[in-house]
């Protein structure tokens, strides 16, 4: 009964949501309102048993790429007017092609019925009651499907060097610092333990050394290959 | 009274009553925690620190939380005017959220769940919504500038943090939080994974913004950074959310190296102490030392801040997983 209750709750909060990103004015409350729908996704996955993948979707899509979209979205200078120019013109289209799909899916689910023996013609059937959510999942997919896990992964690997290959832009003439040197340099800095409330002439202390006549000339065509 | 307490209202009460004990005393906990810092910083720099209001200043954090009460609520006028109430709100919230999966003592969690590290990694994978809706709320250059900082360091260092967590749970065999203090009744996890034990510690620092990562709010390039518009209560919420996200990630150090609630040997003087208390030392040890890190290092530059996110953390915590996995799966000693 609560079960029910707050299926139905995040159910209609999760819907409500989908549609305020939908119709929302300002694209910054879009994608507040498509993270509350992540948000309600997670907790129907709870209600489901599922704590695991409800886990993983805050993790990943809340906490890491939603984070990136409102970043990216904050930063655009949308003209509201213009994004609305068309919406007269192109709604009945969209309304037809949402309809389609509709009633599609409509049609798919309605005919859609179990065969009798489904269950036994799954390839990984149920863990038992005592397994938890990680571990059946780890169960199956580093097992039947490691290949298919893996390829997954260098799939998502390609895609990310090549979106730094796509976007990275060699600027020459930029001058990088170069930690490893900097720390190798000998007698930089040096630490003297001096007594309490003596002053600089009582002890002497060394002061910067006098700058050299001429300070010594910094080339800047060393490294980057001489010749422009 | 039995009958009372299985019945739904009776379960809700029982989870009040569980929640107040534990946010009480945290509540209390942030509150010195302030205290304790200026304290320690002082005491680091040859300063008194407060000491006026009341016996050694304890009285200073209410004296505090009394002068902000009583500012006034500033909203600047070209701001969005809800987001910019809701974040701080929000910050809180998050930094208290947490604590619900925290085991002080075995069996002692509001909700000992099966999934608890990852709860925690996602509570606080959320902590940078409250200061992006801020910095974009407030309508100000130095706030956004702070928010834009905040949401690429926070994304960055949780990379090497999930690393981290993997390393450990690989050693635990659980996502649970009780199962990971339990694994450890032999050994703390910080000695055989020191390396991580370190990444970790230094990626809670930039996790909560804290010296020397607090480029966020860098007052000396950004004025206060994403809460520059922000007074009174407003304010305090985002500062106490700050030190209750430090007790938090104290908490979380506590728990994945340094063995939560377990004394540090299980003989006569040592394990006659309960076991909240050994959480509660562990605790004050990282807090002391989140202390004592500011006092000690200037603030990082942010391209330094990046490299050391994503060129030294994020491959050397991959390095040191595989090593692990390596280790454990040769020498027979992976959890069943």
């Amino acid at each position: 009964m609560i079960a029910a209750l707050a299926f139905y709750l995040f159910a209609a909060i999760l819907i409500a949501s989908a549609v305020m990103v939908v119709t929302a004015r300002n694209p910054v409350h879009s994608v507040l309102f498509l993270i509350l729908a992540f948000f309600n996704a997670a907790a129907l996955f709870l209600i489901a048993g599922a704590e695991f993948l409800a886990m993983i979707l805050v993790i990943v899509y809340v906490g890491a790429v939603a984070v990136l979209f409102l970043f990216v979205v904050m930063m655009l200078d949308i003209d509201f007017a213009q994004l609305r120019e068309g919406f007269q013109r192109y709604a009945p289209f969209g309304a037809v092609i949402g309809g389609i799909l509709f009633l599609e899916l409509a049609f798919v689910l309605g005919s859609w019925s179990f065969a009798d023996s489904a269950d036994d013609l799954r390839l990984s059937p149920n863990p038992g009651a005592g397994v938890t959510n990680a571990e059946a999942l780890g169960r199956i997919l580093y097992t039947d499907y490691v290949y298919l896990f893996q390829a997954a992964g260098m799939v998502l690997l390609v895609a990310m060097i090549g979106a730094i290959v796509l976007t990275h832009r060699d600027r020459p003439g930029t001058r990088r610092q170069s930690i490893a040197d900097q720390v190798a340099r000998a007698n930089s800095i040096s630490l003297e333990k001096v007594p309490v409330g003596a002053g600089v002439k009582e002890l002497g202390i060394r002061r910067p050394p006098e700058p050299a006549a001429e300070p010594p000339r910094v080339t800047h065509d060393a490294g980057h290959g001489g010749h422009h | 009274m039995d009958g009372f307490l299985s019945t739904p209202i009776g379960i809700l009460a029982i989870t009040l009553a569980q929640t107040l004990a534990l946010l009480v005393p945290v509540l209390i906990g942030v509150a010195y925690l302030t205290l304790a810092e200026r304290k320690v910083l002082a005491a680091m720099q040859m300063r008194r620190g407060p000491n006026v209001v009341g016996p050694f200043g304890l009285l200073q954090p209410f004296a505090d939380a009394l002068k902000m009460l009583m500012k006034e609520t500033i909203v600047p006028s070209g701001a969005n005017r809800y987001l910019f109430l809701f974040a701080p709100m929000l910050t809180f919230m998050l930094a208290m959220l947490a604590w619900a999966v925290i085991p002080v003592n075995e069996g002692w969690a509001i909700a000992d769940i099966n999934v608890g590290i990852l709860y925690l990694f996602a509570i606080s994978s959320l902590g940078v919504y409250g200061i992006i809706i801020a910095g974009w709320a407030s309508n100000s250059k130095y706030a956004f500038l702070g928010a834009l900082r905040s949401a690429a360091q926070m994304v960055s260092y949780e990379v090497s943090m999930g690393f981290v967590i993997v390393t450990v749970l690989m050693c635990v065999g659980s996502l649970n939080l009780t199962a990971i203090v339990k694994a450890q009744e032999t050994v703390w996890f910080f000695i055989p994974l020191f390396p991580m034990f370190v990444i970790f510690f230094i990626s809670t620092l930039a996790e909560t913004n804290r010296a020397p990562f607090d480029l966020p709010e860098g007052e000396s390039e950004l004025v206060a950074g994403f809460f520059v518009e922000y007074s009174s209560m407003s304010f305090a919420l985002f500062f106490l959310g700050e030190y209750a996200n430090m007790i938090l990630m104290s908490a979380l150090t506590t728990i994945l190296f340094l063995g939560g609630w377990l004394p540090p040997m299980d003989i006569a003087p040592f394990n006659w102490v309960p076991g909240p208390i050994w959480f509660i030392l562990k605790i004050c040890l990282c807090l002391f030392t989140f202390i004592w890190v500011r006092a000690t290092f200037p603030r990082y530059r942010y391209d330094q801040l990046m490299r050391l996110g994503w060129k030294v953390f994020l491959p050397f915590s991959l390095l040191w997983l595989v090593i692990t996995a390596a280790v454990l799966k040769l020498a027979g000693w992976l959890p069943a």
